[in-house]
């Protein structure tokens, strides 16, 4: 089937498979590899992108269902070689260790100060639930979304 | 002329953010999924339903039919490949032979049965579906207890009571001390199975050049060398043939300290279809054939006098070992039996561990291997002790310490510890929560019918794995350092760093070594084919043996900088101090670079001196380190639900001199997470038939984010003699300290039941009928 895609501002019109999943689409076909695959089953996030400004597992959509949309995957995070305030805050705070959760919770962890400017530490723990880490107990991922949070509010 | 010197700030002990991160917060890191070659092939295998079934027949016809389809190879393919190797050794070891495909039997569900290779990989998928097995399935058992029970059914039909290996260790004279105990304390307890979950499963990219002769494996492993080592034998291939790069890896803790059957397997492959073939384990892949973790249980006793003193200490230990010995399944219970003393003076221990063949998964290293399961139990035991004498938990930890001036301290296990302060962290984890009042506060929460529970762990763990005579492929590492001839600094280190951030303090070290600027500094780790031979990183090894190699490494060019330097200056008396040589009489200097080039240029060179900039040092550690530490837990639990809710986490970790105290907390925080997944949710459930019940994240209860208290983390610091660098090791310290700490606290929470000790993992349901029973 044809689609229509943007990704990280660029357009893209493939020819997909109708079940090919949209993480393998843009792994396997774009070639963005910087989502990852945990689990296959949308529990772990790791492959978890913006699409229309919604943060969502990329797993468990086909492509298909993102025609026509606009998406925004860590790579596109960076603007002019400048880091987004959420990366910068990531590695200020040590919130990645072995970094396959880190993608997916970047992008979980921008959407979180997307909608609400100031969440509490709760609020941050919560806004991440959906999105596994093996490594570090949480304590730098969440440090690093308060960071970003006080230096947005700057 | 003089010439300025600018003072170098050190580096080590500074919390520096890491120099690998750029790549993975931007999405670039590559792991090996991340690989892609033209002609790649997906590999996807066809696994066993099965806990124990024999194969009368495997149809492959309609798969080979699918479209993409390249090849089918089976266990008759396979079967002169070697075997999947253990690297353990015990006396009169029973070693299951271990085919990288099931020949006629399976011994496991997820045993694998039969590869798929196709151009496409969901074709690929689709065809291994299609692949028909006739079974004849087999009564199987996947409770340790059961297994070496009469009549259980046999996993291996040549050893008919499951017992793979029984291991006896004695030190004293512990008879004598029960005889003359005044109280002795007995307990079961459990450790209960895990699955290490690493968010990055396993995968293995192979590529072979049949020209060269050149099989290159990607793989992700903590062990790269010991991958192509003993993956060549298996293949027959000469070692010099196989290249095994270890690209970006996400996550281990152990489970990657191995030599997994589909490494073999995806050589074997690449060598018969002659172009590159990848394999990317599914996570329920990962849960069903990824080693897991403890399996123990445990039946302790413990010797006492009325003043709470320690006489001594019995272990019977029974391992759920699985179905066949992974590279260190067997070892990993010797390490908790070293370890039972735990932090205690008592010189009388004896322990008999049975080694139970299970059809499950082969249990081995999961983070902490062995000492978290010795932890668990002599905290849990001297706890059961002061209830019993009435003593309060801390002061019998205290009376039993090994005190700090009795270091080098011999354990009647055979260990060296190697220096210690056991009651600093305590005293400060204790001064942190103000403990005198919080008993008071619970003796009042008491009155009022609440559970409020103050738990102690009181750890001690070996770290920098090891020696090697302990340790079974060597417990030496290696490290390689590069001056360019610009200055440019590249350390090549044999550790592997999945995720502890070995690029940045091993940076750290050779910044302040050579004193240039870090910026000046490449770590590169995990490419045998640029890395002299090394060892890994596992057993909270790097940093005390990689970080010390690097350390003679970088000696041996301070002083042939120095060398060069004083040949240019034409002095003798020269000084090396922050990235110059200066001459002491008259203030003239060489910077680095200068000096660097000039011994490549080598227009001149000092007496008996070689051109160039290059060391490589094999450090053997004369001995283990020892770190140690008190976790503080305090808990308050739902009388409803059962629910247990940590008010106050308190961690204080001595592991030595501190490299990079941002890097230290995460790991502590880290290895936190996963203790307490172990103490309150997480539990490889196998029902009767050997079906993993917890075969995915949905019903395994991995921490999420909302789950996990705040971590205090604090610090004292006794430096190790072990080596220069005066480190011990940090990587497990947080996860043999946590569940202990939890376990005490509620079961402190609820002695007011009765209760004297609950297994693991205290879920709400298992508390709620507690305190529903009124006893345990």
């Amino acid at each position: 089937m044809k689609i229509n895609l943007t990704i990280n501002g660029k357009k893209y019109s493939p020819d997909v498979e109708p079940r090919l999943l949209l993480i393998h689409y843009l792994r396997d076909v774009a070639g963005l590899t910087g989502s990852h695959i945990g689990c296959e089953t949308s529990l772990c996030g790791a492959c978890t992108v913006e699409l229309d400004g919604k943060a969502v597992k990329s797993c468990s959509m086909f492509a298909v269902q993102a025609d026509g949309a606009n998406l925004t995957t860590i790579e596109g995070l960076a603007e002019n070689g400048k880091l987004h305030g959420m990366q910068e805050a990531f590695w200020n705070q040590h919130g990645a260790q072995c970094g396959f959760c880190t993608p997916g919770m970047i992008m979980a962890s921008k959407q979180i100060l997307d909608r609400n400017a100031n969440p509490t530490d709760d609020e941050i723990r919560h806004g991440i639930e959906g999105n596994l880490c093996r490594c570090t107990g949480y304590q730098h991922i969440v440090n690093a979304v308060r960071a970003a949070a006080a230096a947005a509010g700057k | 002329m003089a010439s300025t010197i600018t003072k170098v700030e050190k580096l080590v002990g500074k919390r520096i953010r890491r120099r690998e991160d750029p790549r993975l917060i931007t999405g670039t890191a590559t792991y090996v999924d991340d690989i892609q070659m033209p002609g790649m092939h997906y590999a996807a295998i066809v696994r066993s339903p099965h806990a124990a079934a024999r194969i009368r027949s495997i149809d492959t016809k309609a798969a080979a039919e699918t479209p993409s389809v390249a090849a089918i190879y089976t266990g008759k393919d396979t079967a002169k490949v070697g075997p999947v190797p253990c690297g353990a050794s015990l006396p009169g070891l029973r070693i299951p032979h271990h085919y990288i495909l099931a020949t006629d039997r399976v011994y496991f569900v997820g045993h694998p049965v039969a590869v798929v290779v196709a151009t496409d990989k969901y074709l690929a998928r689709d065809a291994a579906e299609k692949i028909e097995i006739d079974w004849e399935v087999l009564p199987a058992v996947a409770d340790p207890e059961k297994a070496i029970a009469a009549g259980a059914p046999p996993v291996h039909p040549e050893w008919p009571d499951n017992v793979a290996f029984n291991y006896h260790q004695e030190g004293g004279d512990v008879d004598k001390a029960f005889a003359e105990a005044e109280v002795v304390v007995k307990q079961r307890i459990t450790s209960q199975r895990l699955i290490p979950a690493a968010m990055e499963t396993r995968g293995v990219v192979a590529e072979w050049r049949a020209a060269d002769r050149q099989l290159n494996l990607y793989t992700s492993t903590q062990v790269p060398h010991l991958v192509r080592t003993l993956v060549a034998g298996m293949l027959g291939l000469e070692e010099n043939r196989m290249r095994v790069i270890a690209p970006e890896v996400g996550g281990g803790f152990g489970s990657k300290l191995n030599i997994y059957a589909e490494e073999a397997l995806m050589g074997f492959v690449a060598m018969q279809i002659g172009k590159p073939v990848k394999w990317i384990e599914s996570r329920r892949e990962n849960f069903l054939t990824t080693i897991q973790g403890r399996g123990h249980v445990d039946y302790f006793e413990l010797a006492a006098k009325k003043d709470g003193t320690i006489l001594g200490i019995k272990l019977k230990l029974i391992q759920d070992l699985g179905a066949y010995h992974q590279l260190l399944t067997p070892a990993i219970p010797t390490l908790s039996v070293l370890m039972m003393p735990g932090l205690y003076r008592t010189q009388n221990v004896r322990a008999d561990i049975i080694g139970a063949f299970t059809n499950c998964v082969p249990t081995d290293a999961y983070r902490g291997a062995g000492r978290p399961e010795a932890t668990h139990g002599i905290e849990r035991m001297v706890d059961i002790l002061a209830a019993e004498l009435k003593m309060d938990p801390a002061e019998i930890r205290i009376k039993n310490f090994v005190h700090r001036e009795e270091f080098p301290f011999p354990t009647a296990t055979g260990l060296m510890y190697d220096s210690g302060n056991y009651a600093a962290p305590l005293d400060k984890a204790m001064a942190t929560v103000d403990y005198k009042k919080l008993r008071a506060e619970q003796a009042e929460a008491r009155k009022q019918g609440k559970f409020m529970g103050i738990g102690i762990c009181t750890y001690g763990e070996i770290c920098g794995f090891g020696p090697s005579p302990a340790t079974p492929a060597g417990g030496w590492e290696s490290a390689t350092v590069k001056i360019e001839p610009s200055g440019k600094v590249t350390v090549l280190t044999g550790t592997c760093s999945h995720g502890q951030g070995e690029e940045t303090t091993f940076a750290q070290i050779a910044a302040d070594e050579l004193g240039v600027d870090i910026d000046d500094i490449l770590v590169l780790r995990g490419d045998t084919a640029i890395v002299p031979y090394g060892i890994g990183t596992f057993g909270s090894r790097a940093t005390a043996i990689g970080g010390t190699a690097l350390y003679f490494a970088l000696q041996e060019l301070r002083e042939k900088v120095k060398k060069f330097g004083a040949m240019m200056l034409e002095s003798d008396d020269v000084a090396f101090a922050n990235g110059r040589v200066t001459c002491n009489k008259t203030g003239q200097s060489k910077s680095f670079a200068e000096i660097a080039g000039a011994t490549y240029r080598a227009m001149k060179l000092p007496p008996n001196t070689e051109p160039g900039l290059q060391s490589t040092h094999f450090w053997e550690p004369p001995n283990f380190t020892f770190g140690f530490g008190a976790h503080i837990v305090i808990t308050d639990i739902d009388k409803d639900t059962g629910q247990v809710k940590i008010r106050r986490y308190v961690a204080v970790d001595d592991c030595g001199n501190i490299l990079n105290p941002l890097i230290v907390d995460g790991q502590v925080h880290g290895g936190v997470a996963q203790g307490l997944g172990q103490a309150l949710w997480e539990q490889a459930v196998y029902d009767d038939n050997g079906q993993l019940i917890t075969g995915e994240y949905m019903d395994y209860a991995m921490p999420r984010a909302h789950m996990m208290p705040w971590v205090e983390s604090d610090h004292t610091i006794t430096p190790s003699p072990v080596n220069p660098l005066g480190v011990k090791g940090v990587g497990e310290a947080g996860t043999i300290g946590c569940s202990p700490a939890v376990v005490n606290s509620v079961v402190d929470a609820l002695s007011p039941l009765g209760v004297r000790h609950l297994d693991m993992p205290l879920t709400p349901e298992k508390i709620w009928k507690v305190m529903a029973g009124g006893k345990n």
